[in-house]
């Protein structure tokens, strides 16, 4: 397997930020009520993380290893501004219903994790790359999160009644404990896939 | 009285971690043991009530006046940013041990996003000066409280039989969901 490919796929499972190095919680229990708001989600911080990744790295050599941080926090603060405008005039229902935390992708450890561990290391190709799997790994397991939770809390998914008329909705799915229930299992279900992988493997 | 409904309100029924979400990247990290997650919880608290303090004075006689309010989520990350700095270098002096124990996660209040969330809900909320500190000591001490009673039942839980795919995250996720249903039980107090 060729270094690129690598780096792209490692982002959708082995490293997934959320089921596997658990960071960038926040939004991804706190936007998850459903599967829409979790992929709208995931792909706003997919673009800040793409752009802020490949800047970074296009511009490692020139910024002093002293300030590094808060010159990578002023690149991300910038990317967050431009997104959160953007959705802000162009997809204004999304940006309500996200609330605070479009402003709070600026501190998603997701981002300035990719930036320091990786982008201010690789060339831009890679980083690029890397950045792309880690904000795609992102946003499935966001959209998977979300879609967990609006089914059974609400009997949908995209806001498509899917379930027959005799299911009764789990109302605590949609309400905060069932962000972290429906999480801790996933968590669980990923470990079981992986470790039958594995043991196929070997 | 309005002060009090406040702070209890950012403590109990719309607790930052438990209800809002915010913050939990520490709350996985450091709630193992009970002795770092209440360093942990005192030095969150501290950075958010001097942050709550800088950001509305920032807001509202640079941001607002000078009408350049799209640079406030630069502004804010700035000041916070500075701020765990100070109490870095502050801790650094007073209490190495608890220093060394902290370790990775004080550099990383930086990215808490329950300190940049306050910031951002105290502007939103359109608080006075003196209920947006209230407000930012209520959110720390409401952190505290959760990473702290986590800390407590993720250190029984070295001794529990939890099933193999569930152990580590998985379980801590759980119980931080049953403390989440534990604290919708405070919905109607304010």
């Amino acid at each position: 397997m060729t270094r690129a490919k690598a780096d792209f796929l490692r982002g959708l499972w082995n490293e997934n930020p959320v089921f596997r190095l658990l960071i960038g919680l926040c939004p991804a229990l706190g936007v998850t009520s459903t599967a829409i708001n979790g992929i709208g989600m995931g792909l706003a911080t997919s673009f800040v993380l793409l752009c802020s990744s490949t800047l970074i790295s296009v511009i490692k050599n020139i910024i002093p290893a002293k300030v590094r941080i808060p010159s990578y926090i002023i690149i991300i603060a910038t990317f967050v501004t431009i997104a959160d405008l953007s959705m802000n005039a162009f997809a204004p229902e999304l940006h309500r219903a996200l609330g605070v935390f479009v402003p709070l992708i600026v501190v998603n450890c997701l981002v300035l994790g990719r930036s320091e561990a990786y982008a201010s290391k690789m060339p831009v190709g890679l980083a690029a790359i890397d950045a792309l799997g880690m904000g795609l790994g992102f946003t499935w397991a966001l959209g998977a999160l979300g879609g967990v939770r609006e089914l059974l809390g609400t009997g949908e998914l995209f806001h498509v009644q899917v379930m027959p008329a005799f299911f009764e909705p789990w109302g605590i799915m949609a309400a905060p404990p069932g962000a972290f229930l429906s999480l801790g299992f996933l968590v669980a279900i990923m470990n079981i896939i992986s470790a039958r992988m594995n043991k196929k493997t070997a | 009285m309005e002060f009090f409904l406040i702070f209890l309100g950012a403590v109990l029924v719309n607790n930052f971690v438990l209800v809002q979400f915010l913050g939990l990247c520490p709350l996985m990290g450091v709630s193992k043991q009970v002795e770092t997650s209440v360093g942990m919880g005192m030095a969150v608290t501290f950075v958010m009530t001097v942050a709550a303090a800088v950001s509305w004075l920032i807001e509202h006689y640079i941001l607002v006046p000078f009408e350049i309010e799209f640079l406030q989520t630069v502004a804010f990350i700035l000041v916070i940013a500075s701020m765990v700095q100070l109490v870095e270098m502050f801790l650094n002096k007073m209490s190495p041990s608890l220093y060394r124990s902290l370790g990775i996660f004080l550099p990383l209040i930086t990215t808490n996003c329950a300190i940049m969330g306050m910031a951002l809900l105290m502007v939103q909320e359109q608080y006075t000066f003196i209920q947006s500190v209230i407000f930012g000591i209520g959110a720390g001490v409401g952190f505290t409280i959760a990473l702290v009673l986590l800390a407590g039942l993720r250190e029984e839980l070295d001794y529990a039989d939890v099933p193999v795919p569930l152990k580590g995250a998985g379980i801590a996720f759980i119980i931080a969901g049953l403390l989440s249903v534990a604290f919708t039980g405070f919905g109607g107090l304010v």
